[in-house]
């Protein structure tokens, strides 16, 4: 009997098909499949049918106009979530990669800092913030929160005038742009630090894998700690900038209003089809976006390797 | 001598710009590390300070809510919402299949991804580039852009209002963020010698021994990391648990939500400040397993992290 011949190759090729392939055939099964049938809910009216299952019925663009011209809220979210990632996710980006730095240095209890800084990461979660709004909004009496933060702020917050710190500032003719910026980014602060629990973690990481002689080589030829930062640090942690960027903006936009509109349109409003358009049309946005800053940033970056 | 002509001779002798340039040094270390602390100490009191709130809360009793003198630290604590919060979340049952649903699922994904990631790290294959940009894909494209095609999926399949749909996403490598794991064991993988591999080999071990007997041991830091992000996110996730209709009984976020209204049903309580107290025990009693389980993990965690090269 002539035992088959496999040369050493194919057989590497083929284990290495055995190692993907539940990986492989989840994503055919689950995912191209899903994504598939996204674009056709999205061009489609359902139905969905008592005994399980849907009807399908082709209505072409019909679900993509309507969003953007006959939907009340549609565009409105959109922009609004689109602007608030816009503005949040450098923010978050400098502020781990400053908390990070902060953290990285020798220090007594430094487990116990890293610890509280993960923090958040444990409790972000929708349950317990959505909980404890529902509480305060029952507390204020059906108001909205908001209103109630307002009133709680107006009566607690004398210490501190803003408005005059605001009026000074200007008057040292800060560009009016930067110093709402400034203003919004102080007053999101608690939601900045909510939000980058997994990027500070990265970060430290990353200033981990820079070698130390770089720093020696730095110090001996005489260089600030300004200098060192902007010309060794900076440099070094730029590709993992683009990841953590990356990590932030999918982060940002799978907890936008966006998605609670396209939840509450699918499983509320029983509209299947512009829910699917919906998120068509985010996430084609969302990969735009990502597209643009991905090749911006890497244009800039260096490689060490 | 006097003391200002002795101080004159200092002044001048070469000793006294070397003290001064020390001098100045460490007190510019001292006012460094002191800003430094201080910029710890009030971003860590941001990120506490809901949190102490919350705890110390838990612990109101009814007069404590009423009086406005009381601030942080109640004047008689309590252990009645705890007892509330128990028996309304039917806590033992509850956290049992939590932590079912929450270990099986991480399992399962540190099981897959690490096989995927060991294949796209260690192999050649026909399509792998294109297998490979299809997990980026996975990464990048929001999870809630499929949802729908997924509950219809399992409406049709009748999986519904159970845990299943969770479990077979997960077996299939498409669960909660799997790309991203693929990706991290990925990197790991490449970043391993191979003469390991070889010195198995040559020693007769096959591939999928050389994988579960090698490969895997050598990639714990990857594994912890991986372990520590699926638990902490399986755990706090809702989005799934919403889309499948995982019953509330099976899952402590879920039952955390009506907590509020079973504890005003049950327990006939109607005055909404001191059900908030029992919301805030629930909230206590939500997080703290998955915070012991951060705190054990936290470590190596950290460790992993660091050698894992997630950012490489």
């Amino acid at each position: 009997m002539k035992k088959l011949h496999v040369s050493m190759r194919t057989k590497r090729a083929f284990n290495g098909w055995m190692f993907i392939l539940p990986w492989f055939i989840g994503f055919m099964l689950f995912y191209v499949r899903s994504l598939y049938q996204t674009v056709q809910f999205s061009l489609s009216e359902l139905a969905v049918l008592p005994a399980g299952g849907y009807e399908l019925d082709f209505v072409g663009l019909k679900n993509y106009i309507t969003a953007f011209t006959g939907h009340g809220t549609f565009k409105q979210t959109l922009t609004t979530s689109l602007m608030n990632m816009v503005i949040d996710v450098p923010l978050i980006i400098f502020f781990s990669l400053f908390v990070a730095m902060l953290l990285n240095r020798k220090m007594k209890c430094r487990g116990l800092v890293r610890a509280i800084f993960f923090l958040p990461v444990l409790l972000n979660s929708e349950a317990i913030s959505g909980t404890l709004s529902y509480a305060a909004q029952m507390m204020a009496g059906g108001l909205s929160s908001t209103s109630a933060e307002m009133a709680e702020a107006a009566s607690s917050g004398s210490a501190v005038n803003m408005a005059y710190f605001i009026a000074l500032f200007g008057e040292i003719a800060l560009p009016t742009a930067v110093l709402d910026y400034i203003v919004g980014a102080v007053g999101r602060i608690s939601d900045i630090i909510q939000a980058s629990g997994v990027q500070i973690v990265l970060f430290i990481a990353a200033l981990q894998s820079i070698t130390p002689s770089m720093y020696e080589v730095a110090k001996i030829e005489g260089a600030t700690g300004y200098e060192t930062f902007w010309k060794v640090t900076f440099p070094m942690v730029m590709p993992h900038i683009i990841t953590n960027t990356i990590y932030t903006i999918v982060d940002a936009f799978s907890q936008s209003e966006v998605v609670n509109l396209a939840y509450t349109t699918a499983f509320t409003e029983s509209n299947y089809g512009l829910s699917s358009s919906f998120s068509v049309i985010s996430t084609v946005i969302t990969c735009t976006l990502l597209g643009v800053v991905v090749y911006l940033m890497s244009k800039k970056t260096f490689y060490y390797n | 001598m006097k003391i200002t002509e002795k101080w004159q001779a200092f002044r001048n002798s070469p000793r006294y710009e070397d003290r001064k340039g020390a001098l100045i040094k460490t007190s510019k270390g001292v006012l460094m590390s002191v800003f430094r602390i201080i910029l710890i100490i009030g971003i860590a009191y941001v990120i506490l300070s809901p949190v102490i709130g919350i705890v110390s809360q838990s612990f109101f009793s009814d007069s404590d809510s009423a009086n406005p003198m009381v601030f942080t630290i109640p004047m008689k604590p309590t252990l009645e919402r705890y007892q509330g919060a128990w028996q309304e979340l039917k806590y033992p049952t509850t956290l049992a299949w939590t932590l079912l649903y929450t270990v099986l699922n991480t399992v399962f994904q540190v099981l897959i991804c690490s096989m995927a990631g060991y294949g796209f790290a260690r192999f050649d294959f026909p399509l792998k580039k294109l297998m490979f940009a299809c997990v980026v894909m996975m990464i990048v494209i929001p999870q809630h852009t499929i949802m729908l095609p997924q509950y219809m999926t399992f409406r049709s399949m009748e999986l519904m209002r159970s845990q299943m749909p969770m479990y077979i996403l997960s077996i299939c490598g498409v669960g909660l963020r799997s790309g991203l794991y693929i990706y991290i064991f990925n990197q790991f993988f490449r970043g391993l010698p191979k003469e390991i591999e070889e010195a198995a080999f040559v020693d007769g071990a096959g591939t999928w021994y050389t994988y579960f007997r090698i490969m895997l041991v050598n990639a714990m830091p990857a594994v912890i990391t991986v372990t520590v992000f699926s638990l902490v996110w399986q755990y706090n996730d809702m989005f799934y648990a919403k889309l499948f209709q995982i019953p509330n009984a099976q899952l402590l976020a879920r039952q955390l939500s009506t907590l509020q209204s079973n504890v005003g049903a049950n327990l006939k309580i109607l005055n909404v400040s001191i059900q908030k107290l029992y919301v805030n025990a629930g909230v206590v009693l939500t997080i703290l397993p998955i915070l012991l389980i951060y705190l054990l993990l936290q470590k190596r965690f950290v460790e992993g992290v660091e050698r894992s090269g997630i950012v490489g």
